[in-house]
């Protein structure tokens, strides 16, 4: 649901000094609490029980293979874009136990599979990142077998939302149409607001269990001039917007330039490290291994995130698919923008920009993709001269 | 909770019944499920995951007949770690399997048409249920010819049973091979020089080829030279596989996953990424 559809008297307020007062009740729901957390240089999603937990008065200044922290001038909670992580780690877990078989005497057994699915209440959801899980749901639920594990896990996540007041020098949601304001798939959407003296979140209802959740957060109703401040704190971050890209014709333009020589040149840089696909929230690849104890006895399927920068990726008897570095990337690309469409009718970037920090020489791809469109733009002089 | 049965990342169990020599690297797996009496149906063209114990899971086609659902047909060369441990398997002994997955050869469209089947080395084997299920229902389909090329006659596969065909279908079936002895009587060369000695209705036919991308790729220029049309023509892709339900993304090919679109491809449907390399 659009939110500005939503009547007004949705709205309501959460004074800072009552936020751990909503993850208290999230936890006594039975949910496990995962929000952002500073650790080790970079903010990070993980288990969090306290506010204090919370990057409070952090955030997060990134460029070309760049990101680093810096203090703020307040003391907001979610004063910072996005991290290296991203909800797919609890969703789409970097490595999960498919199942267990035993060695007998006429060749194995499955062992039962004891299916447990967390309960996650996730903290600080940005809408790239609602839309990242939306097209998840795409590869995993909506396709013509299902994904248990994600399936399981997805249904009952509760999600905490944040509208964006900043945004990043690497987002391009709105170039992406997936940000910066939250629109659908939340249970409660916050906007952080702070003044000189008074910090309070414009809070949302999105859902029947946000509901019964805000009924036990001492809360008031917004007035319109608060949530017309929490409009503006949105729009603040539409404009600050630090890179777009033009996504008209995207698909056909990458169709159409398979053996453009720019891949050729991001090639010349490109490491093939595949940082970009671990960072990315929509990136779904996996492989499968066997892992076998000591005896040979016991083993298990383990299924692990995979990345198509690895040559492993495409190999046949007798070698890979897509040995030069240049196809690899190429490969990369050309799904994110292009043939993501033709197979879940939507692009496969939502703009968060993590591959363009996270990359250790600096590929950004809302500058690869100009390039190719530069040409384009050349193509057509051409044929008007 | 317990066990997900409809997990379709989780095998069945299978007793390997009987195992047949085909070639010094080829054998055929006759299994039946362990827990049921019956397989499941498939239609030619589908393919298994099917695993080995502490081993690993590979993509193989149903080499069986289509009509019978007692046991489970697969023909595997061995080529490496997977396979070359499954070429050690004894009688009695368990596989995993989970499928049937994929697309399947145009049998229906077929009828009342030529059917002109090209196979190249293991190809043969994604055929053969194609070819069992025509000769269930002989009369639905015109003229049928087979043109069959290993690289030499120490591979070929099933050759009694084509000569059964030959003699008691009416299905013509041709041999070449690449390198030969001095008692070969075939035809030496690629498979896809026998196409245009072949006697075939272009307007009226559908041509189903499995084999190496490269003799495909020339199968289909043979063909079209003969005036076949792109939508006449099915082909069959491999591409690795950790799944085989669109979920790893390993077999992607341009925007077509080989395990869920394919592996049977309408010729017309792929012809634009076959021109592109490193696809
Ligand atoms: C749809 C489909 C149907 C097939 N049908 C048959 C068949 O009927 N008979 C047969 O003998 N072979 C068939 N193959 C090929 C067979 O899957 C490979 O020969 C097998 O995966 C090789 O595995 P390996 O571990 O022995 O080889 P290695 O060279 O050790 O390969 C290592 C890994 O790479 C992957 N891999 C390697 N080659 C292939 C390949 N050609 N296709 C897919 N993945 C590969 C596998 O994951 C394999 O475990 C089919 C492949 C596909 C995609
Ligand atoms: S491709 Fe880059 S910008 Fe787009 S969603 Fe993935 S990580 Fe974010
Ligand atoms: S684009 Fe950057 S992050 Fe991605 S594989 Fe290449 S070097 Fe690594
Ligand atoms: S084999 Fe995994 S997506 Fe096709």
């Amino acid at each position: 649901m659009n939110p500005s559809t939503l009547p007004n008297n949705k709205q309501i307020i959460i004074e800072r000094q009552n936020f751990q007062r909503l993850l208290d009740v999230l936890k006594n729901q039975g949910y496990q609490l995962r929000g952002p957390t500073v650790r080790e240089g970079a903010i990070v999603y993980d288990e969090i029980n306290l506010v204090k937990d919370l990057p409070e008065g952090w955030t997060d200044v990134q460029d070309k293979a760049s990101y680093r922290l810096q203090k703020r001038d307040d003391k907001a909670l979610f004063g910072y874009v996005v991290g290296p992580h991203s909800w797919k780690k609890f969703l789409h877990p970097p490595v999960l136990k498919l199942w267990e078989a035993k060695r007998c005497e006429d060749g194995f057994e499955i062992k039962e599979k004891v299916a447990f699915t967390p309960q996650y209440a996730f903290i600080g959801v940005r809408s790239c990142e609602l839309h990242a899980i939306a097209i998840q749901d795409k590869v995993f639920i909506e396709g013509p077998y299902v994904d248990t594990t994600y399936k399981n896990r997805r249904e009952k996540i509760f999600v905490v939302a944040i509208n964006c007041g900043e945004a990043g020098e690497t987002c391009f949601c709105t170039s992406m149409n997936t940000g910066p304001q939250v629109s659908f798939g939340f249970d409660l959407a916050l906007t952080e607001v702070i003044q000189p003296d008074r910090h309070y979140f414009v809070v949302m209802i999105g859902s029947a269990k946000g509901h019964d959740v805000i009924k036990e957060i001492p809360h008031t109703k917004a007035s319109n001039q608060e949530i017309s401040i929490a409009q503006s704190k949105v729009e603040q971050a539409r404009e600050e917007m630090g890179r777009t890209m033009d996504t008209s014709d995207i698909k056909n333009l990458l169709y159409r330039n398979h053996d453009h020589t720019q891949w050729d040149k991001v090639a010349e840089r490109c490491l093939s490290c595949g940082n970009c696909t671990m960072v990315c929230p929509t990136c779904f690849c996996t492989t499968v291994e066997d892992v076998t104890d000591l005896t040979g006895e016991e083993t298990t399927r383990v299924r692990k995130w995979d990345s198509c920068f690895t040559m492993d990726f495409s190999y046949l008897h007798g070698g890979s698919v897509r040995t030069s570095v240049k196809s690899r990337y190429r490969q990369w690309m050309t799904h994110k923008l292009a043939t993501w469409i033709d197979q879940f009718d939507t692009s496969g970037c939502v703009g968060c920009g993590r591959c363009i920090s996270w990359c250790p020489v600096g590929i950004d791809i809302t500058e690869e993709v100009a390039i190719i469109q530069e040409d384009k733009a050349k193509e057509k002089n051409d044929e008007n001269a | 909770m317990s066990i997900q049965i409809s997990d379709p990342m989780l095998p069945e169990l299978y007793k390997v019944t009987k195992i047949q020599e085909n070639t010094h690297d080829t054998f055929t797996l006759e299994m039946v499920p362990k827990n049921k009496t019956k397989i499941f149906s498939f239609l030619p063209g589908q393919f298994n995951m099917i695993y080995l114990f502490g081993v690993g899971e590979v993509p193989i086609s149903i080499s069986g007949d289509p009509s019978s659902t007692d046991f489970l047909v697969h023909t595997i060369r061995a080529v490496g770690t997977v396979t070359d441990a499954m070429s050690k398997i004894k009688e009695g002994q368990t596989v995993g399997i989970r499928g049937p997955f994929g697309s399947h050869w145009p049998i229906e469209k077929a009828m009342g048409k030529d059917v002109l089947l090209i196979a190249g080395g293991i190809g043969l084997a994604p055929l053969r249920p194609v070819v069992y299920y025509i000769l269930a229902h002989r009369s639905k389909y015109r003229k049928v010819v087979l043109l069959y090329g290993t690289r030499s006659p120490d591979d070929i596969i099933y050759e009694e049973e084509y000569q059964n065909w030959q003699e008691n279908f009416d299905i013509t079936v041709e041999t070449t091979v690449d390198n030969t002895d001095s008692e070969w009587q075939g035809h030496v060369g690629i498979v896809s020089a026998l196409i245009s000695k072949k006697d075939f209705s272009p307007t009226n036919m559908v041509a189903i080829i499995c084999g190496p991308e490269i003799m495909m790729h020339f199968s289909v220029q043979e063909l079209v030279r003969r005036e076949v049309t792109w939508n006449d023509i099915y082909i069959s892709m491999e591409r690795n596989m950790k799944c085989a339900i669109g979920f790893c993304g390993h077999c992607q090919y341009g925007a077509k996953f080989i395990c869920k679109d394919g592996p049977v491809f309408c010729y017309s449907s792929i012809q634009e990424t076959l021109k592109r390399r490193e696809i």
